[in-house]
């Protein structure tokens, strides 16, 4: 389009094409869809990459059940503007019939459990690629991924031996029962999603933009106050004007105190911010190389 | 709608390479570090990890060194994608190992990059990872390098030093296919001449590292090539509304098409027009490499993913008897006659390996012949034939049309890459 951006014409028509090879080289496909920014602008570009047909493969949540209200509600919409199926894998299901333990204590969080269901739900649907929104800008680790992602049976992956990846050719084929990772929005950073958003006009969850909200601080990070949350003796819910930067689940998502109301201010502020956008990111800070362990065991 | 103009740049690619320890990560970390990229809470998680090992001074080659088994070694084994801007361009840059089991990485990085940063200890000179690389990068055919020695503060910033070095290097690469060379000293610990001028090396009136990079020509004439369009997914919705729309997918490899032109489908040489060029709700009336794309033609032909849209005046070759360079990824040797898998654009065939030409040995740049043992890190020159047809334009004239990957077919690896010479 003509008033868009030269390099994010480039990442566009970068991403449509690797979209576009997976409904190419793989049987049953499916997109991750998790109702953050990256996902939502991973299900607008896989509905360009294929119009006027409809989107050839489904979306797949995994619920962890500590959701934000607004992306459920966002989610269902979406499924609908769209018209593709939707499949979830509950972590609560899981919890309920006894394959999963939840953590206790005050940093319990679902967050390491949904790689389990996500494996689960791989394994049961026999989905040979799932299709994520993750970028390399965003962790150390992800900087090291390819964007065919190749995954052993039991859905791990090997850093060490990840397959060459030459001009744009991808290499998907694989053994039975092995799967794919792909990774469309490789190339993106924080502030090229933004651009895209503003340009393409994509309306996200409310969560992204400012609203009040009872909040409370752990370990200079501000955190939604939900009941099923455990607050330690220090902490105490207090309401504050804040917006999201991610979003994950309630408990590992980090809230910024923020006045943005639209695209514009928002893009704004993440130009002068000085704090990455997953340094609100509680999961990634259990250790340093938190995210490392997750991706070797299947996490996204 | 409003656009934010700071940021409608230009995306340079760039690879660095050098030898183990030449400091490249430290340039990554110099870079991102001095154009502003670094946020806090990185900085503070390495301030915490460099203490830990017993720095004092950040470590910024912690920026890049992602893998838990390349902060022990402190060395860098897989290739890692940076991202940076300045108000004048956008920088995806491909950290690529030194080490020469790693030799795979730098091809990988190598085929995308538009731009190459030889990092040269200046205390070492020229070793022989940099002619290897060097040699990748001639017949990757990345078009700008720079050859920048590092570590000029261990040689007390000394202008012979460099001039050493840089005649040295300037002999070496006459026998390769370079296009634009441009040297420079710095010191990327210390950060002279790579966003800011050295105070130290007022003998050096060129560029800083980063005016370079946000200058180098741009290889825009990739949409002035012959142009040549993979299909790579037909679209036929068959709904009501669309019952009789049929649209080939793809991204535009090289050139420029138009609503109009005169198009031939290769390899069957059936002929057509362009009806439509479509961008979803959009229709385009010329579209342009690296552009993807949905072409509409007036007429109903039989074409399917892997067949090629050419325009009728500028035909590729067509061939299933080629030759080739090879660059070798795998443990397991090369084998001459056995079955492998090509990819090529969006095509997929069989090619068997009928006879190695020779064997480049890289330090010499002496092609040795008589030695068919083509082992990982090897580069050779072979003769293939392919179970259909390859449409293809010879390597050094148009990169996406002239490579393709060797897959082998039981274990489905990435044994090899390709860089089709006739």
């Amino acid at each position: 389009m003509s008033n868009k951006s030269l390099h994010i014409k480039e990442l566009e028509s970068e991403s449509i094409y690797v979209i576009r090879e997976v409904a190419s080289q793989f049987e049953k496909s499916v997109l991750l869809f998790s109702g953050g920014k990256d996902s939502i602008v991973m299900a607008y570009l896989s509905y360009k990459a294929f119009y006027p047909s409809p989107i050839p493969f489904p979306f797949l949540h995994i619920d962890t059940g500590h959701n934000f209200e607004e992306t459920i509600i966002y989610r269902d919409k979406l499924i609908t503007q769209f018209d593709v199926k939707l499949c979830i894998g509950s972590v609560q299901d899981f919890i309920d019939s006894g394959c999963l333990k939840e953590e206790t204590g005050y940093d319990a969080s679902r967050n390491k459990l949904q790689t389990t269901v996500l494996l689960a739900m791989i394994e049961k649907n026999r989905f040979d690629a799932a299709l994520g929104g993750a970028r390399r800008d965003e962790e150390k680790v992800r900087a090291k991924e390819r964007f065919f992602s190749h995954r052993d049976e039991f859905g791990q992956w090997d850093p060490k031996n990840q397959r060459p990846e030459l001009w744009n050719i991808f290499n998907g084929k694989k053994q039975l029962s092995e799967h794919f990772r792909v990774f469309p929005l490789s190339n993106w950073t924080e502030m090229d999603i933004w651009q895209y958003i503003l340009e393409e006009n994509i309306k996200l969850p409310s969560l992204y933009y400012t609203h009040e909200r009872e909040v409370f601080k752990r370990d200079g990070v501000w955190f939604a106050y939900y009941p099923f949350v455990k607050l330690r003796s220090n902490e105490r819910p207090v309401i504050k004007r804040v917006r999201c930067r991610t979003i994950g689940d309630v408990t590992c998502t980090g809230l910024t105190l923020s006045e943005a109301h639209t695209t514009e201010e928002i893009i704004s502020e993440i130009a002068v911010s000085r704090i990455t956008e997953r340094g609100g990111r509680f999961d990634d800070k259990r250790s340093e190389t938190a995210m490392e362990d997750r991706k070797k065991a299947g996490y996204f | 709608m409003t656009t934010v103009n700071y940021s409608n740049v230009e995306l340079l690619r760039f690879i660095t390479a050098g030898s183990v320890d030449d400091g490249k990560s430290t340039l990554i970390g110099r870079l991102l570090y001095d154009s502003k990229s670094v946020f806090e809470d990185q900085l503070e998680s390495m301030k915490v990890i460099s203490e830990r090992h017993g720095n004092h001074k950040v470590n910024l080659a912690l920026l890049t060194d992602g893998l838990r088994s390349e902060r022990e070694q402190g060395i860098t084994i897989d290739v890692a994608y940076r991202y940076f801007s300045t108000p004048k361009r956008k920088f995806v840059i491909a950290d690529t190992p030194g080490h020469i089991e790693y030799t795979r990485n730098m091809v990988t990085g190598a085929s995308t990059a538009e731009a190459a940063i030889i990092l040269i200890d200046a205390r070492n000179g020229i070793m022989e990872q940099t002619k290897r690389h060097s040699y990748i990068i001639s017949l990757l055919q990345i078009p700008n390098v720079i050859f920048a020695v590092n570590k000029m503060d261990l040689v007390d910033f000394s202008e012979k030093k460099f001039e050493k070095i840089t005649d040295e290097y300037s002999i070496f690469i006459q026998k390769l296919n370079i296009k634009n060379v441009y040297y420079l000293p710095i010191s990327a610990f210390h950060g002279d001449n790579v966003v800011e001028f050295s105070k130290k090396m007022t003998w050096y009136k060129g560029p800083s590292l980063l005016s370079i990079l946000e200058t180098i020509p741009l290889k825009n004439n990739i949409s002035s090539l012959p142009a040549r369009f993979p299909i790579q997914y037909v679209i036929r919705p068959q709904t009501d509304n669309f019952h009789d729309y049929r649209a080939y997918a793809g991204q535009i490899a090289s050139g420029t098409y138009n609503v109009g032109d005169s198009v031939t489908i290769v390899p069957s040489y059936t002929q057509s027009i362009i009806k439509a060029i479509d961008n979803v709700m959009e229709s385009l009336n010329e579209a342009s490499a690296p552009q993807s794309v949905a072409i509409r033609l007036v007429d109903n032909v039989d074409a399917s993913r892997g067949d090629m849209i050419v325009k009728s005046t500028e035909l590729p070759i067509v061939d299933s008897n080629i030759s080739l360079m090879v660059c070798w990824f795998n443990h397991r040797p090369l084998c001459i006659g056995i079955k492998y898998i090509i990819r090529h654009t969006t095509d997929e065939v069989f090619g068997i390996v009928t006879h190695v030409n020779y064997k480049v040995n890289i330090n010499t740049m002496e092609n040795v012949i008589c030695d068919e043992h083509v082992k990982m890190n090897d580069i050779a020159h072979v003769f293939m034939k392919t179970s259909k047809p390859l449409k293809y334009d010879i390597y050094v004239k148009n990169r996406l049309t002239g490579g393709l990957i060797i897959i082998d077919g039981n274990t489905f690896e990435t044994v090899g890459a390709g860089m089709i010479m006739k």
